[in-house]
């Protein structure tokens, strides 16, 4: 099928990205900005998810109400996230009216009334996410994880600190809106049924007039090692385990994700295969490759109950050691086949693609089309993972237990391989 | 698009939306199994079974079937409810015979000693994993008080005693009254070679048992209940209460729905703008469910401690003013293109096509296109969703509470 990238650059820094999808009757677009938790100023932990809230509460001639009740009316399946580098809004829609929903996001953007009435209640709301994050040990190890791998302002959690909620004030608010809702560096991606010349003039109407300043600089990422138990009474232990990876962007990136692919992708990956399957220790057990800041790392999960955690931690990190024998054709053409796979289920979503290509732009400038990660794909050997495996062995590791008893062996992850 | 049904040789019914346009195709096994059908001691036997189920076969290990499933591409899971058990896999349209052998062969497994031991400690991992996720065990409670002796109140996973006390023998006798040919369907979805299919299936199927013990269906007599749980360091406070609902045939099925959407989805409904949007609740919702005979209505609060007796009181009062009052036109309006769009935007992957058409299909042995299901929501009027709340939230509802013991 003929795949094509639409692109456009605005002259305030917007880029516009599409691809068509003529066999869907939806259109969905991803728009990220650059206004992620490692913008947030010290001490205000939870600004980017507070701001994303207050502007989602009016804008334009619209009151809150007034919006939503809009995009209830276009029939809108919509969402909002936070995550390090960005707050991102994503719609799906009925493609005939996907003019009607960039209008209204593109005064989101540039308009929100930010009501300082509400101030309260959207810390409020906050609030309630960092409670139920702690009704959620295996959610929760993820976030201490990420709190204790990364140093700020990477390890910022979206769901903030309650002292940071505590301490935002409508200024900051207006603040962070101000200065990190921006054209620069922020990425709007179209999927699915459109029209494209209509799209363009669209956003040169309702975006090519915002203003803004440069994406806000960074200093480098230096990911923190070692181990962090947090007490929690439940009847699991969960384990969150980090060690660095090549990033997104590294020319060698598909041999980490394959190699992650051997561990975790499908019922017959070995995680699953040695932890669940042959042990019955887990029902949870997972790798998934994460990159943040030219930083990659492959995150490990497992729940367990508690008397079986040492015994987990040990098959997860054998499991692991176990990619220096080799990987087998059957596991490589098991993988590959996934892949491929997955790439055909994604043409069946203008959601799953909108964000696909919004995050392939972000991390590597541009999008790779289907043909080339198949070949891509098709490139890799037994050899060419072992040999990648070797040469980058897992190291500077990071676990973080939640449970109630901390492990004894967690101090001596990193000489599992004998560094 | 077109519906393809067919059954012959007494073997197991095939239904198929086909669409040939589609990237990729959808198979699934639905078993008309659940919890509902368990005695008491083997409370968690269907959903231990769909576990088993991946545990090998006369012609496959558990390893084979794992690395079959891979080696096709498929997306693949299964699930086990109250009165179901459903196995599929999506694949590339090039993989339907090995993905529809893979399927059907697992449908009569070995179930060995061995695998259900180490499979024993998987589910108990599982209880364990919930568990930790509170207010679990609130719904399986609530469900208890509401449905009395009625088979519907035993809880899906089974109980950490059920699970560790159950024998493979027990399973083994369940699944021969229950995975036969009159008990259960084969759903496919998209990009389908029916000819090829039919053959298939009957040839596999020929050998498999014919009659299902029936589904004991006594009268549900619903109760009325409170019961407080509390839990170690909980921080939230937990709210579940079920009320008596609809079965999945009743024609108020469409008026009820959107009354739960004008009343509590999870944006612009009256229950958000009171709770949610004011930052009151983390959670305020309320969703219906449907069996063959009966049904109820759930709801769902979950917000600080401190705030549990005020928000209580205002969630009793939308209640209150919506059975006192009914919906607006307007209300009704979003209401009707929130639904419709959602189901449109669902019904463009094969794979939802297949959960709705199976769900469908267990219900009244019938299919309904969406542009049917869409005319019924055009039709409900505001009497009808005014009526669908007097049929369910006229009665005090059974409630469970989940509070952290330092509360």
């Amino acid at each position: 099928m003929n795949q094509q990238l639409l692109h456009q650059q605005y002259d305030n820094g917007l880029v516009l990205l599409g691809e068509h999808m003529p066999w869907l009757k939806s259109a969905a677009f991803s728009f990220l900005l650059p206004a992620g938790t490692c913008y947030e100023p010290s001490g205000l932990d939870g600004l980017a998810g507070m701001t994303s809230e207050m502007a989602q509460r009016g804008c334009g001639e619209l009151d809150s109400r007034a919006f939503w009740e809009r995009l209830d009316q276009l029939g809108v399946e919509r969402s909002s996230a936070i995550t390090t580098s960005h707050s991102s809004f994503s719609c799906a829609m009925p493609s005939e009216v996907l003019s009607d929903v960039l209008e209204l996001y593109g005064n989101l953007v540039q308009r929100p009334h930010l009501p300082e009435a509400q101030l309260n209640d959207a810390r409020l709301l906050g609030m309630q996410d960092l409670r139920a994050l702690d009704d959620e040990p295996s959610h929760r190890c993820f976030s201490e994880l990420k709190r204790f791998r990364y140093p700020l302002p990477f390890g910022r959690i979206s769901q903030g600190t309650r002292e940071g909620l505590e301490s935002i004030q409508h200024a900051d608010v207006q603040e962070f809106f101000q200065r990190h809702y921006q054209p620069q560096g922020s990425i709007l991606a179209v999927a699915g049924r459109f029209d494209w010349d209509e799209v363009c003039a669209q956003v040169q109407a309702c975006l090519g007039s915002w203003r803004g300043r440069d994406v806000a600089a960074l200093p480098q990422l230096r990911p923190h090692y070692g181990s962090r138990h947090v007490d929690h009474a439940s009847s699991q232990t969960h384990l969150a385990l980090a060690y660095d990876c090549a990033p997104y962007e590294s020319p060698d990136y598909y041999e980490a994700r394959a190699l992650v692919g051997v561990l975790s992708d499908g019922m017959s990956s070995r995680l699953f295969s040695e932890v669940r399957e042959k042990r019955g220790l887990v029902y949870s057990v997972f790798a998934t490759c994460f990159s943040l800041a030219g930083q990659g790392s492959v995150l490990c999960y497992a729940g367990t109950t508690t008397n079986r955690a040492e015994e987990t931690l040990q098959v997860l990190l054998e499991t692991i050691h176990s990619l220096r024998d080799g990987i087998t054709d059957d596991e490589l053409g098991r993988l590959k086949n996934r892949i491929k796979s997955s790439l055909v289920f994604e043409q069946e979503s203008s959601a799953a693609r909108s964000s696909q290509i919004a995050s392939d732009w972000f991390f590597l400038g541009r999008v790779p089309n289907r043909q080339e990660v198949c070949d891509r794909v098709d490139s890799l050997t037994c050899d060419s993972l072992l040999g990648h495996f070797l040469s980058h062995l897992p190291k500077n590791f990071s676990l973080v237990t939640v449970g109630s008893q901390p492990l004894e062996v967690s101090g001596a992850i990193d000489n599992t391989f004998g560094q | 698009m077109q519906l393809i049904t067919h059954s012959a040789n007494d073997g197991p019914e095939i239904v198929v939306l086909q669409d040939p346009s589609a990237f990729t195709a959808t198979f699934g096994w639905f078993v008309k199994t659940g919890a509902r059908d368990e005695r008491p001691e083997v409370a968690g036997v269907s959903h231990f079974l769909e576990h088993m189920v991946f545990k090998g076969t006369e012609r496959r290990t558990a390893e084979d079937v794992n690395r079959e499933l891979d080696h096709l591409g498929a997306q693949s899971n299964a699930f086990t409810s109250e009165d179901s058990t459903v196995f599929y896999a999506s694949v590339l349209p090039e993989c339907q015979h090995q993905a529809v052998d893979l399927l059907t062969d697992l449908m009569q497994p070995l179930l060995r000693e061995e695998d259900f031991e180490m499979e024993r400690q998987v589910i108990l991992e599982e209880i364990a994993m919930y568990d930790d996720q509170p207010p679990y065990g609130a719904f399986e409670r609530a469900a208890e008080l509401f449905y009395g002796e009625h088979p519907l109140a035993t809880r899906v996973l089974g109980t950490t005693e059920t699970v560790a006390d159950m024998l493979a023998p027990q399973m083994q006798e369940y699944h021969r009254q229950r995975y036969t040919k009159d008990n259960m369907f084969l759903v496919a979805s998209g990009n389908v070679d029916v000819p090829r299919l039919h053959d298939y299936v009957a040839e596999q199927t020929a050998s498999w048992p014919v009659a299902a013990q029936s589904r004991p269906a006594p009268s549900p007599k619903f109760s009325q209940g409170y019961e407080l749980i509390e839990r170690d360091l909980v921080h939230q406070h937990y709210t579940v209460q079920l009320w008596p609902g609809m079965g999945c045939n009743d024609p108020d099925r469409y008026a009820l729905r959107m009354l739960c959407s004008i009343l509590a989805d999870d944006s612009g409904s009256r229950l958000f703008w009171e709770l949610i949007d004011t930052g009151k609740a983390e959670t305020a919702t309320l969703w219906p469910q449907l069996f063959d005979d009966c049904g109820c209505l759930l709801g769902y609060l979950c917000c600080a401690p401190e705030d549990a007796d005020e928000n209580a009181d205002i969630w009793r009062s939308v209640l209150t003013q919506t059975l006192r009052e009914g919906v607006s036109e307007k209300e009704l309006s979003l209401a009707r293109n929130k639904i419709s769009s959602s189901l449109i935007l669902s019904d463009e992957r094969p794979g939802n096509r297949l959960f709705a058409l199976g769900q469908t299909w267990m219900n009244r042995r019938n299919y309904e296109p969406l542009d049917v299901v869409l005319g019924k929501y055009q039709d409900v009027t505001t009497d009808d969703v005014l009526r669908a709340a007097e049929r369910t939230l006229n009665v005090d509802p059974v409630t469970v509470k989940v509070v952290g013991a330092q509360d």
